[in-house]
């Protein structure tokens, strides 16, 4: 044992980088969903998924964590960034909050929540019988390809049927409003 | 080191969080914001199961893509019908949009 080793128990520094990135992702969830500040919630939400994705890397598929940050960080948020830009409604007046109804949304909360913690603890998981190992980028591209074809070829036509219909809605708006 | 039960209490407390900003909140993109952290709890589920349950592990990393682009194209739409919403009414906030007619 190296004396490096001696100081950094390695499962002790693995639990303390898990506990990190759990506390990252609910801060920026947190921070995603109270503020009225609408820019304060894209960069909460973009710790709350850089927090998740490093919860992937925690389940051990080092290629959706990547995913994961160039996807959602790198393509929604700024996306929404964008938006927020574009409409300007920064100068707008922030909605006064209303007590009622952050009430009730926090009570249907924690009701869910406790359906679903009582759902969780009481199911016994039971693992598959034989199950394999095989976790490399390879085998998912030669699977996406082969047996599940259908899921690459149903996202490809939705994503472009979604952007078709993004620019006829915004380009019809803009002809409207002019 | 952690188990399952860990990865999925992580999730439903995601999930609540989301709830919790999709009910609260009155502008739109800040339900989108919340409607985006529920996908993810959901994908946070799927990939907890792969790790610890199912037979192969590229099924839920399959599906985890599926949602992420899914949760794109659904960004798109929704991004554009605020944009062309904000500019007939001059805001993003839904107690103001209160007609279908376009």
């Amino acid at each position: 044992m190296t004396p490096i080793q001696n100081f950094f128990d390695p499962e002790l520094l693995a639990q303390t980088a898990f506990t990190v990135v759990v506390a990252f992702t609910f801060a920026g969830a947190l921070i995603a969903v109270l503020p009225r500040n609408i820019l304060y919630n894209v960069l909460g939400l973009i710790l709350c998924l850089t927090g998740v994705a490093g919860i992937f890397l925690f389940l051990g598929s080092a290629f959706i964590a990547l995913m994961e940050l160039l996807i959602y960080v790198g393509a929604i948020c700024i996306s929404i960034v964008f938006a927020i830009m574009l409409s300007r409604p920064l100068h707008l007046s922030l909605p006064k909050r209303h007590l009622p109804k952050v009430g009730g949304a926090l009570g249907v909360a924690l009701l869910v929540f406790g359906v679903l913690v009582t759902i969780i603890s009481r199911t016994p998981w039971q693992p598959a019988a034989e199950r394999s190992n095989d976790w490399s980028v390879t085998t998912m591209g030669v699977y996406l390809l082969t047996r599940y074809d259908l899921v690459f070829e149903v996202m490809s036509v939705v994503l472009l049927v979604a952007i078709l219909g993004a620019i006829l809605i915004t380009g019809q708006s803009r002809k409207r409003s002019s | 080191m952690n188990s399952l039960t860990t990865y999925l209490f992580i999730a439903a407390a995601l999930f609540i969080i989301g709830i919790f900003g999709l009910l609260q909140r009155r502008s739109l993109i800040g339900m989108l914001i919340a409607i985006e952290l529920m996908l993810n709890a959901a994908s946070l589920n799927f990939m907890a199961f792969n790790r610890f349950l199912a037979p192969d592990p590229i099924i839920g990393q399959v599906y985890t893509l599926f949602i992420m682009g899914f949760a794109a194209a659904e960004t798109a739409i929704a991004l554009s019908i605020i944009i062309a919403l904000f500019r007939r009414i001059h805001s993003i906030n839904i107690e103001q949009a209160r007609d279908l007619r376009g």
